[in-house]
């Protein structure tokens, strides 16, 4: 040992600032495949196709099962079955190439096996695993690389480690949880429906600023200027204008003079939704985190 | 009927035969996110892809859909995943799907399969917050007249078969696995906003208003062409027509003299003559696609007022952008 004073214990790869952010589709997926597991599976695994994003960030787009057997000791995937599947993804996606793997369940003795498989396929791979089992009590969902222990040039051991996994959902954000979130919606929201749950939903955000601004006033809340201000802007950023301006400029531009009663009283209807668009969303865009 | 709770699932499935009407399409939110995904990535290409599912009485379940190449449906029978084809899913732009390829397509799959859909999806409006999701299906009554190609007017009028009546749009119902739902749950706490509000709110509606109209004004071209095809039949019909009558007097007038001439009188019909001949009658098919497809532009600008106020008057239309701010 005194004749190699340089050998040093080091983990290789060093977990660097690695993280994995994954797409909606995936985790639907994945819970359709295990719902959907032969009779006497224990979990599910699969591969996971996406990209490395420039900064290094791994884009988990999208996912297959591979169906596989599993004994105490060993582990059986089918590979042929996962050559055909990627083959017929890539001929529709060739940007979509394999980032690692999925399990349902928690990182067991196998895992070190199937994941010695796909680091043959790809260097470092990322390893997925969903509770599907819910044994922690929630919903985890959790993205490991592999790093290998060695002394020197000798490999002792190797450790799955955790890395940062981001699930912001912003594609299920766009389609609405109204729909992806329940068992069962008996009927797709309609574009003047979309707007109306969206409109109530900012009512109450403003009925909720409302009545912050009322329990500051009132001395029930103790102010905080940082939101304070964050008002302030928002309403300085709406022109000030006397109602009868507005009302005129809203009449002038939609020529209500010329319209039959009944039309006019839906078109109303309609001013009266855009001023309350209007002054709201740039209370959104001011609450939005990102702008 | 005593026996039913003993019927076995075979007997239910046989006497399912009786074909009730397909009412309800139930699509599962993991089949929207594929199809979503799969549009999106490729818009503004069109793409197509397999629908798989099951039949259930007046319930078409979609649960699950991959893109085409074809060999992927074989892969996913080895996961347990419903390898019964029920139809497919194609992307649209400003929803310009009315044609006849569509039309052709909904032939070929009815042929293998009884029941099918066509769901169709417009990833253009997806950044308007909305879920632009059409599940579609051909009336009977047009299926048979297609099948036998015969779109003139006295076969339409026969069938009382008008441009409304050639799609049929059944109503979508969207499940989500327990699994799924209770996973959505905890990872997406209930914000007060999400994406889908703000997209709705944008009030640049102004592109989509535009090429809504540039698409209504191309289908009107199109569909002043047609008439142009069927004043022109019409024009030949009369003018073919008038030439018989002239061609028939002139025969009668003839067949008299021959009468008084003591002759054998001549026919009164000569095949040969071209202008017995009978000009074919343009099919009325296009046309009525392109109804189709103005009534669905008229349909999305009709949608828009809540962002962008459309004050049409006689004569000329005016359209009003957003009130700037």
């Amino acid at each position: 040992m005194g004749s190699n004073e340089q050998t040093v214990l080091q983990f290789v790869p060093s977990p660097a600032s690695v993280s994995a952010r994954v797409h909606p589709l995936v985790i639907f997926n994945i819970c359709d495949c295990y719902v959907r597991r032969p009779d006497q599976a224990e979990r599910v695994i699969g591969t996971l196709l996406g990209s490395v994003l420039p900064d290094g960030t791994v884009d988990i787009r999208n996912s297959y099962a591979v169906p596989h057997n599993e004994s105490s000791d060993q582990v059986a995937l089918d590979i042929d079955y996962h050559h055909n599947m990627l083959s017929s993804h890539q001929k529709v996606n060739p940007k979509e190439v394999i980032v690692g793997w999925f399990s349902t369940g928690r990182v067991t003795g196998g895992s070190a096996l199937i994941h010695e498989f796909y680091s043959r396929e790809v260097s470092n791979p990322v390893h997925l695993t969903v509770d599907t089992e819910f044994r922690s009590g929630n919903a985890a969902i959790k993205a490991f690389v592999s790093v290998s222990l060695s002394l020197g040039d000798l490999q002792l051991a190797a450790q799955f480690q955790e890395i940062p996994l981001d699930l912001r959902m912003v594609e299920a954000e766009q389609i609405g949880f109204d729909v992806l979130k329940p068992t069962n919606v008996d009927k797709l929201p309609s574009d003047l429906e979309g707007m109306e749950a969206s409109m109530e939903r900012l009512l109450a955000l403003i009925d909720d600023v409302y009545k912050y601004v009322d329990d500051v006033v009132e001395g029930r809340v103790a102010p905080d200027n940082k939101i304070g201000r964050f008002i302030s802007n928002t309403v300085a950023s709406l022109p000030k204008l006397s109602p009868y301006a507005f009302d005129k400029l809203m009449n002038d531009s939609l020529q209500l003079g010329d319209l039959k009663p009944s039309k006019k009283k839906y078109k109303l209807i309609e001013i009266r939704k855009r001023t309350t668009i209007l002054e709201t969303t740039y209370f959104l865009y001011l609450l939005h985190p990102t702008s | 009927m005593a026996n039913t709770a003993t019927r076995s699932f075979l007997q239910v499935a046989a006497t399912e035969e009786a074909t009730t009407p397909l009412r309800v399409v139930q699509i599962e939110g993991l089949v929207i996110l594929k199809i979503i995904k799969h549009c999106k990535e490729f818009s503004p290409a069109l793409v197509t892809g397999q629908l798989l599912g099951l039949d259930v009485g007046s319930v078409l379940e979609v649960t699950n859909c991959f893109p085409f190449p074809l060999e992927m449906m074989r892969c996913l029978r080895e996961v347990n995943v419903d390898n019964n084809t029920v139809g497919w899913y194609q992307s649209t732009l400003f929803g310009s799907f009315q044609t006849v390829e569509l039309i052709e397509t909904f032939m070929n799959y009815q042929e293998n399969i009884r029941r099918c859909v066509c769901i169709i999806y417009d990833p253009s409006r997806s950044n308007q917050g909305v879920l632009a999701l059409k599940a579609l299906k051909l009336s009977d009554s047009f299926m048979e007249l297609y099948r036998s190609n015969n779109f003139t007017g006295e076969k339409l009028r026969e069938k009382n078969l008008s441009w409304v009546d050639i799609f049929e749009e059944i109503p979508i119902k969207v499940s989500n696995s327990a699994l799924v739902s209770a996973f959505m749950t905890e990872l997406e706490a209930d914000t007060p906003v999400s994406q889908c509000d703000y997209d709705r709110l944008q009030l640049s509606t102004s592109p989509f208003l535009e090429r809504n109209v540039e698409f209504l004004i191309e289908c009107m071209d199109d569909l002043s062409m047609e008439q142009q095809k069927f004043q022109f039949y019409y024009r030949n019909l009369s003018r073919q027509q008038a030439q018989q009558q002239a061609w028939l007097q002139k025969r009668r007038a003839e067949n008299m003299a021959r009468k008084n001439a003591g002759e054998e009188p001549l026919p009164e019909e000569d095949p040969s003559n071209p202008i017995f001949k009978p000009i074919p009658e343009p099919s009325r098919l296009d046309s009525f696609l392109i109804t189709n497809q103005i009534a669905n532009y008229c349909n999305q600008i009709n949608g828009i007022p809540d962002q962008a106020i459309i004050v049409a008057q006689p004569g000329k239309m005016e359209f009003f952008g957003p009130v700037g701010l």
